[in-house]
């Protein structure tokens, strides 16, 4: 049975795009067959950041639209073959994203994958709400920072009233991933520690990503940080996560960085 | 420098890269205004060119495309059964 999930905040530059590609690309790891779809019409992202924004032929208001088939529309992943990604347009304006024309597009390709991932965009308006339109589940994405908690309070509400699955009285289930975590910040109290976050928002906490050198390595070569950096501290974070997506029992750790030696000795700056 | 780093575990910087991919990408993006690049309009005009002879079958058709920084890549793979229905828009003239 196909889940559909929404990788949304409110805010914009919380870690959605680069969230998406590499949950996306661990639940393919992991032997899933996995499509990823950008709504962000006019400011499309995650081609770039999965290294695939020199084959975008068609997106998915062509698709919408009928100008192209939804087979014609995805790409497939280079290294990963059961993943893929349906782009979103890079010039038409977002009026063109219909709700019947998304409902068409999710129903079809729920009969091919295994998992639907939307990334959303940044705001509330139109592109924000299809995009969360038909998921089945949510994955709200926050950084320890006051403004994301209440833009993520925000969207959590719109999860329960403007989904099929709310009109219908049902519920979308809702995950709470914290990215850019220092611990070593939160421990002095100079950022919201995560019992802050999840008191603040009672929304169940599906991982903890930490701030770390090898997400901007990993989306300057456009390449998931779970498949550029499989050891790193994020990439363990962001797999730990997706085996509780699947309902594997995982114990909840902040995963830290493993310094080699010659890392210690010469405290390389970033690459 | 680098090259030594590099031997003792260090990895090689990803900023050349990025920069390298960026202005590929908005080479070919500046300066359109929404409008489509040569790439697009190849790829639609062979394809309507095709459709005046044959009926094609979208689901036979298979485009790719690689934008380089020197030379890019379109790749038009279309289905054509033999003994095929020619398009009536060629018949009637």
């Amino acid at each position: 049975m196909a889940k559909v999930l929404v990788v949304t905040s409110g805010k914009g530059g919380v870690g959605k795009t680069t969230s998406t590609a590499a949950l996306g690309a661990a639940l393919a790891q992991m032997g899933q067959n996995v499509v990823v779809i950008d709504f962000d019409v006019g400011l499309r992202n995650l081609d770039l950041v999965m290294g695939a924004e020199r084959r975008v032929v068609f997106d998915l208001i062509n698709v919408v639209q009928g100008v192209a088939k939804l087979p014609q529309a995805l790409i497939r992943d280079k290294r990963l073959e059961n993943l893929w990604l349906l782009p979103a347009s890079q010039t038409r304006d977002k009026d063109a994203l219909t709700e019947e024309g998304v409902k068409r597009v999710i129903a079809d390709l729920k009969t091919k994958f295994d998992w639907i991932l939307c990334d959303s965009p940044a705001g509330i308006e139109r592109g924000a709400t299809l995009a969360m339109r038909y998921a089945d589940e949510a994955i709200i994405v926050t950084n320890p920072e006051v403004s994301s908690v209440r833009d993520s309070d925000r969207i959590i509400g719109m999860l329960d009233s403007k989904t099929v699955r709310a009109e219908r009285g049902e519920r979308v289930e809702k995950h709470l991933l914290v990215t850019r975590y220092d611990a070593g910040r939160a421990a002095r109290g100079e950022m919201l520690s995560i019992d802050d976050i999840l008191e603040i928002l009672a929304t169940p906490l599906l991982g903890i990503v930490p701030e770390s050198q090898d997400v901007l390595r990993a989306s300057n070569v456009g390449c998931p940080v779970t498949l550029n950096a499989a050891s790193s501290a994020p990439a363990r974070a962001y797999t730990d996560a997706v085996r509780r997506l699947m309902g594997e029992q995982v114990e909840m750790t902040v995963p830290v960085e493993r310094k080699g030696l010659m890392d210690r000795l010469l405290r390389r700056r970033a690459a | 420098m680098m090259n030594v780093m590099r031997l003792f575990g260090g990895r090689a910087a990803s900023a050349p890269v990025a920069r390298e991919r960026l202005q590929i990408l908005l080479s070919h993006e500046r300066g359109r205004n929404g409008a489509p690049d040569l790439l697009e309009t190849l790829r639609s005009e062979i394809l309507s060119v095709v459709s005046k002879h044959i009926d094609v079958d979208p689901d036979k058709v298979v485009v790719r495309m690689d934008r380089g920084k020197f030379v890019s890549m379109l790749e038009v793979d279309i289905e054509v059964p033999n003994g095929v229905q020619r398009s009536k828009m060629v018949a009637a003239t």
